[in-house]
């Protein structure tokens, strides 16, 4: 069952050392009422899996300027210049995956797969660190499914039962993280009552959601 | 845009045919309706999750939640749609993409790509560029021909760690339009301020010459 939660709630769920699952893509479409908390909550040493580490002068990117993760599991760490800094210091582990492989493992966490074949990455050094499986001929490599303690997911409206509409490209990773962590805590622009949302419509079922932030975004409510 | 990547942008639009999906990678302009002639109809897909592409919106019209995967504010045209990132992903690697085109730190005569990362220098990763490589039907690169500091980039064989292996189909530079075909690099065309002595010197690679030689403006 959906619990709408306040600020204090949402910080008692995170812990030292969690692996996060963080959506959006640069910024767009991450939680950043949810990341606020979770730099106030003082917790370090976790792991983010996400698309890359945000802008090093704007919210998602704080995780890293604060110094509060201590592994990142990414497609892309160009817009922050402080990942790359903590990690030529050996302060940050980066573990760099192509995006299309890592939406993937993603999925598979959250499909209950053992994982996904894919030809990208084949010939080159991502190849070196993964298993190679032959398939009618072709190679591919094997990707292994992610999960986490948490998944941080931003949608544009939530109901009462956790039922998710999300807007324009700040969809990207969240729909899919939303089915991969222990526990799904989600920052939704508006709140509505059960119902609003057209079933038809529903982009993500209110089954994978256990959380959802009071007055999450501006002008939110409940 | 500087001059160079207008000319390089004008002539891979020609390359674009009515219907295609092309997806244009980080670190090339959006492209626009700007160069791609008014009876075609091309579909610009953006890996962080759309097709239907449109161009930058006017001032003050930008919204954070439509943006490029290069963060850049642009639009989305009638017939578009959104999606998330597994359904970007099953049109970059599934076939349906019939075009991307690519940044290049070095590229050589196998149709091998190097842009994502200079060991010890600069790493920013490949984002969605190998899932790009390995599945569009045509890949396209479009670079400066030579670094800023006069050394070529198109190589006998990449040095930096690959994007891609045996991927590109087509390079296109402000001076030059190579094919890369089963025998090496083929020079079909190159612009028409250059010679071919100009283009034999700022490249490493070897090519041949295509016997109907063509320019481009």
């Amino acid at each position: 069952m959906v619990k709408i939660v306040d600020k204090e709630q949402i910080k008692q769920l995170f812990a030292e050392g969690q692996r996060l699952m963080i959506g959006g893509f640069i910024e767009c479409g991450a939680p950043h009422r949810l990341i606020d908390l979770l730099l106030e909550s003082g917790v370090g040493n976790l792991t983010l899996i996400g698309n890359d580490t945000g802008f090093d002068d704007q919210k998602s990117g704080q995780l890293v300027v604060e110094k509060r993760l201590s592994r990142v599991i990414v497609s892309h760490i160009g817009t922050n210049k402080e990942t790359g800094r903590q990690m030529n210091r050996g302060d940050l582990e980066v573990e760099l995956i192509p995006q299309g492989t890592l939406v993937e493992q993603i999925r598979a966490g959250g499909a209950g797969l053992g994982g996904v074949l894919t030809p990208t990455g084949i010939g080159t050094p991502v190849a070196e660190e993964s298993r190679t499986i032959e398939v009618d001929g072709r190679e591919y490599l094997l990707a292994k499914p992610l999960r986490a303690d948490l998944a941080l997911v931003k949608a544009w409206k939530a109901d009462r039962d956790g039922n998710l509409l999300f807007r324009y490209a700040a969809r990207n990773f969240n729909p899919v993280m939303a089915m991969a962590g222990d526990k799904v805590v989600v920052e939704a622009e508006e709140i509505v009552p059960a119902g609003e949302i057209d079933p038809n419509q529903v982009m993500t079922p209110g089954i994978f959601v256990d959380y959802i932030l009071q007055n999450g975004g501006e002008g939110a409510s409940v | 845009m500087s001059e160079m990547r207008e000319r390089i942008t004008r002539r891979i639009a020609r390359e674009l045919e009515d219907g295609d999906v092309v997806n244009l990678g980080i670190g090339m302009p959006t492209m626009g309706a700007d160069f791609i002639p008014d009876d075609i109809r091309v579909i610009f897909q953006s890996e962080n999750g759309f097709v239907g592409m449109g161009p930058r919106p006017p001032k003050g019209e930008e919204d954070p939640d439509l943006v490029n995967a290069g963060s850049e504010p642009v639009t989305i045209k009638t017939g578009g749609a959104f999606f998330d990132s597994t359904t970007s992903f099953a049109i970059i690697r599934g076939g349906h993409l019939d075009a991307t085109v690519l940044g290049a730190l070095q590229v050589d005569e196998q149709g091998n790509l190097a842009n994502w990362k200079i060991p010890g220098k600069l790493v920013p990763g490949m984002g969605g560029a190998m899932d790009l490589t390995v599945g569009a039907r045509q890949v396209i690169v479009a670079t400066s021909h030579t670094t800023k500091k006069d050394q070529p980039k198109i190589l006998p064989e990449c040095t930096l760690p690959l994007t891609a292996k045996g991927e590109v189909d087509l390079i296109v530079t402000e001076l030059a339009v190579f094919r890369v075909t089963g025998q090496g690099l083929l020079l079909e065309e190159i612009a028409e301020d250059t010679t071919v002595k100009e283009v034999r010197e700022k490249t490493a690679a070897g090519f041949s010459i295509a016997p109907e030689l063509t320019t481009f403006a």
